[in-house]
């Protein structure tokens, strides 16, 4: 398979502290890549670049053939992003929500309205289609930015964060959307998580982060037996790497907005 | 919970539509980019439309503030006669500034909400978008515009009411229109120039308070400048609301006269509008990074 995306040497500094060092991953075409860290183990930082949101330091990122820094608006037609907080308007309603990023991204105007109207469907909520937002649920809200983010069949799907704040049944849901969506759309998926159950659920290639730092990476397999043996969880591997516990590190506004959204899904 | 098959008529749509796809293929390049740019901006627009439409209550509390100015400060210094205005009655005098300050009101707190999405993620999901960062911003600045017609709407029922001798040329009436729009667009411009610099809602507050007072009481609004200090003529003649009100007194009042000039007063908001735009749209990426 070739790679769909290739990072080289990637850095982001702020002032002498580097949040991303020197970091340098592939994604294979349609697979499904998993992000692993702590709270402020600089994956946020990564995707931000992916997505043209944050100019690098310094290193080089490609995606589907161009440069995030240099053609970023072909990178932008090119992907779709979910980002970690809550990010579907509350104020406007599902519909609206959709419609607004049909426009965006160009998508003529005869097929809008069916697409928008598919993607409703795809994601279980047209009944819901003309309600504002803010009536949604944590899980509904998540779908609706997947729509969102696919609406104009975007080569690779970006993913922050996807379930944080979930609880567990409506996590399950937008796993089985996500596995649909591969296999209906052959999107590439690139996530980022600290949910170790995820990455062993979804994804096919793995890397966890530390410090700004790739310690590891492969398959769930490869770095199972790495460390341990088949009976190895993935917890047990991640703390083998990080040599830490999940909770450390995080910033305190990263904290603050983790907390929010999981408020604001109630 | 199950998974809905995709809709059966998928037909032509499973064909990638995002990429190299045109409005309409027949036209040249740059028509296209200009047609998408317009587009892009008016899905703005819309956007914050809706949301004033699913409630609307706003409009109706930022109705009090300019009510209260005009039915008490400016009953009683009609009065008192304390403000020379010539011939014009003081009532009369302050209604434009008051339409001025309404607006302005609104429009410098606007950058409150940019903050707000930023927190929520909802402007992450723009620019990560083919959007051009002057659309988002010229969409924001129009759609405060929207919201300074509504306040129009109010003030001009308001005058009504007081028996300010309006003036109904319908261009007279558009003149009034554009400069609303302009000065909306102006002001929320600024407001999101400084969401993005400052990044934190309690900064922006303060930093708000400091600027509504002196932009509002350094300005033609409620007496001429030609009674001011000095010193205060000269900042009155650097803030963009004394030529909004100037052009406003002239166009809304029947009889109505400009000290500057309506085309300096249009030349002036336009090319400030313009400017804090583009200095907007280079500043818009920074409040998420």
């Amino acid at each position: 398979m070739p790679a769909i995306i290739e990072v080289h040497d990637l850095v982001k500094r702020y002032g002498d502290y580097p949040a991303v060092n020197q970091v340098s991953l592939e994604v294979a075409e349609g697979s499904v890549f998993g992000l692993l860290g702590p709270n402020g183990a600089g994956k946020s930082t990564i995707i931000k670049m992916l997505t043209t949101l944050l100019p690098p330091t310094s290193g080089r990122a490609v995606i589907a053939g161009f440069d995030v820094t240099r053609q970023p608006m072909e990178v932008r037609r090119r992907i779709g992003y979910v980002p970690q907080a809550l990010s579907a308007d509350g104020t406007l309603t599902g519909y609206e929500n959709l419609i607004v990023f049909a426009k965006l991204y160009d998508l003529p105007r005869t097929i809008r309205e069916p697409v928008v109207r598919e993607a409703l469907a795809l994601m279980g909520l047209e009944d819901a289609a003309n309600k504002l937002v803010r009536t949604y649920s944590g899980g509904m809200i998540r779908r609706l930015e997947v729509a969102q983010a696919m609406l104009h069949r975007p080569q690779v799907l970006f993913l922050d964060e996807p379930t944080v704040g979930l609880d567990p049944v409506a996590r399950n849901a937008v796993w089985e959307y996500l596995k649909t969506l591969r296999t209906e759309r052959q999107v590439t998926v690139f996530l980022t998580t600290h949910y170790m159950e995820e990455a062993d659920h979804l994804c096919e290639h793995i890397c966890i982060m530390h410090l700004g730092n790739i310690v590891a990476q492969g398959t769930p397999a490869e770095l199972k037996a790495a460390v341990g043996g088949p009976e190895t969880t993935l917890d047990a591997v991640f703390t083998h790497f990080t040599g830490n516990s999940l909770e450390s590190g995080g910033s305190y506004r990263e904290t603050a907005r983790a907390r929010r959204t999981a408020r604001r899904l109630g | 919970m199950k998974l809905h098959a995709p809709a059966a008529q998928r037909g032509d749509l499973d064909e990638p539509v995002s990429v190299g796809r045109e409005p309409s293929p027949q036209w040249p390049r740059p028509m296209q980019a200009i047609a998408r740019f317009v587009e892009k901006t008016s899905t703005i627009i819309w956007l914050e439309a809706r949301k004033l439409r699913h409630d609307p209550t706003e409009l109706f509390t930022r109705a009090v503030q300019p009510a209260l100015w005009l039915l008490i400060f400016g009953e009683v210094f009609t009065k008192v006669r304390a403000i020379p205005t010539g011939n014009v009655r003081y009532l009369d005098y302050m209604a434009p500034g008051i339409l001025a300050q309404s607006v302005l009101f609104i429009a410098i707190f606007s950058g409150i909400a940019i903050i707000w999405e930023r927190d929520l993620g909802i402007i992450h999901k723009f620019l990560a978008s083919p959007t051009p960062r002057t659309a988002l911003v010229l969409g924001k600045a129009l759609a405060s515009g929207v919201r300074g017609l509504a306040q129009a709407v109010i003030i001009y029922l308001l005058a009504l009411l007081l028996g300010v001798k309006m003036n109904w040329n319908p261009l007279a009436l558009l003149g009034v229109l554009v400069i609303v729009v302009l000065g909306a667009a102006c002001f929320s411009t600024f407001s999101l120039i400084i969401a993005c610099l400052v990044k934190s809602r309690e900064r922006f507050m303060g930093i708000g308070q400091v600027l509504t007072m002196p932009l509002f009481f350094a300005s033609n609004a409620i007496y001429p400048v030609s009674i001011m200090p000095d010193w205060l003529q000269v900042v009155a003649r650097a803030n963009p609301l004394s030529y909004q009100v100037d052009a406003l007194r002239s166009l809304m009042l029947a009889g109505g006269s400009s000290i500057d000039g309506l085309g300096t007063d249009f030349v002036v908001m336009f090319s400030v509008t313009v400017a804090l735009i583009l200095i907007g749209a280079r500043l818009y990426p920074r409040v998420v990074r």
